[in-house]
């Protein structure tokens, strides 16, 4: 058995060593596991049948948002465009690219291509696209750079506006619905995605949520979002 | 000078503290005694009881693995009435925990002796009553893996427990009341468990005992500083077991249902948990005393006070009972007039009136030294009380909500096999961890009687 000085010193480092074990364990629990922390979604991106860049058809040849997403103005869902879609040019440019096996497939036999869901939002959630693009939020502000991106992630912050606040929780949605005005732009800069917010955001965004008639007061009540 | 007011005789103070500890014990005797209960094999009553906590044990696994996997609605909840037997247990449960609060802290700052020999036990009985009674509002949601979001941290979906609701009160008061009873519980073993260090044989007992006495040697210093910490402690305990079942009370009181919103709740709740408490000390203290015999240190006076306490509080009880009638009636409400109709004479009246005996009537037995005096008289009326108590929970939870505003919404409460299984099973679980406890850890508080058999020593 150990003596005197050195067990003293065993237990104790023992004891604070249990301490701030179980307190970095309530500490990860609590401020990561349970609030999405860990979550591997953001940042990494999706695969898909068809390997879609948007950094090639929306960076580069500059295709609107609303050729393809045609009822994000209307509509609460943005939707995906049908293979129809893809085949008004896909007939004509790259018609033997191995990439594209799939889309010619699915407009030989009339089978939807399979997409995956990059942003999911639980079916409690319910979420209109429209409403936010009336008012002017653009479509960067919550899904990033996506003319940026060769396969679309989530952008894990993408209007940099808390850094605890995780994409698509309710957090994120919180904080804007709380103060719209750091966020609102004019409703004809909504598809712009090189849009950046001007010096004067708190003053402009002030404005623009007078003149769009945005009610601040309900915007946080759970029946908004959660029907 | 002429004092204003008669000094007391000298003498009275040993003569009190002399029925305390009977027979001509040393200090070495009383504390060989106290420690042969954890050194030494224990009495043959001890294995049935383990073995029936055991499998009360496993019949509680059993029962809440069975909630969690199928839901509540195994339970024989229904629409009018959405609380029934967990929240009726949560409620008693966290009431038996009380007494060995009471016992061990507002006894202390009372500066009354007779608590010395039957804290340890009473607030080992807090800490599993409560423990026991932790378990069921966890079970009784219906989603219970989000438990914690009634936890207040700071979270990626900007919500906050709603701090008006008395059942996240319930929460904060819960876990502060078991916290602070396991520290108190621990600090006041500490002495105890260096004594059982100094005197293991066992090098691995040795060790144990070593390491949870935290190297605690004796020093006046640091009798001087637990001294301080366990009155402090005391100060603090006291309040707060007033609270928590004031806490718990406000459940019900804070709602409109008649027979709930009542203002006499928190105190009667209070009363009424010193006195299930106090029933289920005399229950558990009886058995103990008799199988390690343990006469000398738990004599007639320490029964004899318990049974006073148990007296008072019931009757505390009592007052409230009048009074919940008198209110009913004079409020002129034909909600509350129903009420008391529904008790008196609606399905669970039978239910009623055996409440009405044993928290009333049975109690007046209690004024005679005569009964307070009998060992098997005191164990059967504080039987007698823990189910009158049980049956008084059941009036508060079932009979106010089985018919209430709307007749369209009467409904009758049928308990199913798994609500008595969880109920059994917290029972079982509770006698198995005390069994245990015993076993190890010495069930009077060694330090204090050494210091009680010391004044009593200093004034002779």
């Amino acid at each position: 058995m150990l003596k005197g000085r050195r067990r003293n010193a065993i237990v104790k480092a023992l004891f604070y060593g249990a301490v701030s074990a179980f307190a970095a364990l309530l500490l990860v629990i609590f401020s990561g596991a349970a609030v999405g922390r860990f979550d591997p979604r953001p940042g990494n991106p999706v695969p898909q049948p068809v390997p879609f860049s948007h950094k090639l058809h929306a960076g580069e040849l500059g295709l609107d948002c609303r050729y393809c997403h045609a009822a994000v103005e209307q509509a609460a869902y943005a939707g995906i465009p049908p293979t129809e879609t893809c085949m008004t040019c896909h007939t004509q440019i790259k018609t033997d690219s191995p990439l594209l096996e799939p889309v010619r497939q699915s407009w030989a036999t009339g089978e939807p291509i399979r997409w995956n869901r990059v942003v999911q939002v639980p079916d409690f959630v319910y979420f209109n696209h429209s409403i936010h693009v009336q008012k002017g939020v653009g479509c960067a502000t919550c899904h990033g750079p996506v003319q940026e991106m060769d396969v679309v992630y989530m952008d894990p912050q993408p209007v940099r506006m808390d850094p605890n606040a995780q994409p698509f929780q309710m957090l994120f949605c919180l904080n804007c619905h709380r103060a719209p005005e750091r966020f609102i732009r004019p409703k004809e800069e909504v598809f712009n995605m090189s849009y950046r917010p001007p010096e004067n955001q708190l003053e402009l965004g002030t404005r623009l949520v007078e003149a769009y008639g945005i009610r601040k007061e309900g915007l946080t009540s759970c029946s908004v979002c959660h029907r | 000078m002429e004092l204003p007011f008669k000094p007391r005789p000298a003498s009275s103070a040993p003569d009190t503290q002399e029925v305390l500890i009977e027979g001509e014990h040393t200090y070495t005797s009383l504390a060989d005694k106290l420690a042969a209960i954890v050194e030494n094999k224990p009495p043959p009553q001890w294995y049935p009881v383990v073995w029936i906590g055991f499998l009360g044990s496993l019949l509680l696994l059993t029962a809440a693995v069975v909630t969690l996997w199928k839901g509540v609605g195994i339970w024989g909840l229904n629409q009018p009435v959405a609380w029934g037997f967990a929240i009726m247990h949560f409620v008693w449960w966290i009431g038996i925990g009380h007494a060995g609060t009471l016992i061990s802290a507002i006894l202390v700052l009372a500066r009354q002796d007779w608590r010395d020999s039957l804290n340890r036990i009473t607030e080992t009985m807090t800490l599993f009553a409560v423990l026991a009674a932790g378990l069921f509002p966890i079970l009784h949601l219906g989603r219970p893996e989000n438990f914690y979001w009634i936890i207040p941290y700071p979270n990626n979906l900007g919500l906050w427990p709603q701090f008006k609701s008395p059942l996240t009160w319930d929460v904060l008061a819960v876990m502060t009341y078991l916290t602070v009873s396991t520290l108190f519980l621990y600090l006041g073993l500490i002495p105890d468990l260096a004594l059982l260090r100094e005197r293991a044989r066992n090098p691995v007992l040795r060790f144990v005992y070593g390491a949870l006495s935290l190297g605690w040697t004796g020093s006046a210093v640091h009798w001087h500083r637990y001294r301080a910490a366990y009155v402090l402690l005391a100060g603090l305990a006291t309040p707060l077991v007033i609270s928590v079942h004031s806490v718990v009370s406000l459940d019900f009181a804070y709602s409109l249902i008649p027979g709930w919103h009542l203002t006499l709740f928190p105190p009667f709740f209070a009363s009424g948990a010193i006195y299930s408490g106090f029933a289920m000390a005399l229950t558990l203290v009886i058995p103990l005393r008799a199988w390690y015999k343990l006469e000398d240190v738990i004599t007639p006076t320490h029964l004899e006070w318990m049974a006073r306490i148990l007296l008072a509080a019931g009757l505390g009880v009592t007052y409230v009972y009048v009074f919940e009638f008198f209110t009913g009636w004079y409020s002129g409400e034909p909600y509350e007039l129903g009420l008391i109709k529904n008790r008196v004479s609606g399905p669970y009246a039978p239910y009623f009136w055996a409440e009405m005996t044993a928290n009333v009537a049975v109690l007046q037995l209690l004024w005679f030294p005569r009964i307070r005096k009998s060992v098997w008289a005191l164990f059967v009326i504080s039987i007698i009380a823990n189910v009158g108590m049980w049956l008084d929970r059941f009036d508060i939870v079932v009979m106010s909500l089985n018919r209430d505003f709307l007749p369209s919404s009467w409904q009758l409460y049928f308990p199913t096999f798994w609500d008595w299984a969880l109920y059994i099973g917290t029972l079982g679980f509770y006698l198995f961890g005390l069994a245990l406890f015993v076993r190890f850890f010495p069930p009077i508080a060694i330090a204090e009687l050494l210091h009680l058999l010391h004044k009593k020593k200093r004034h002779h």
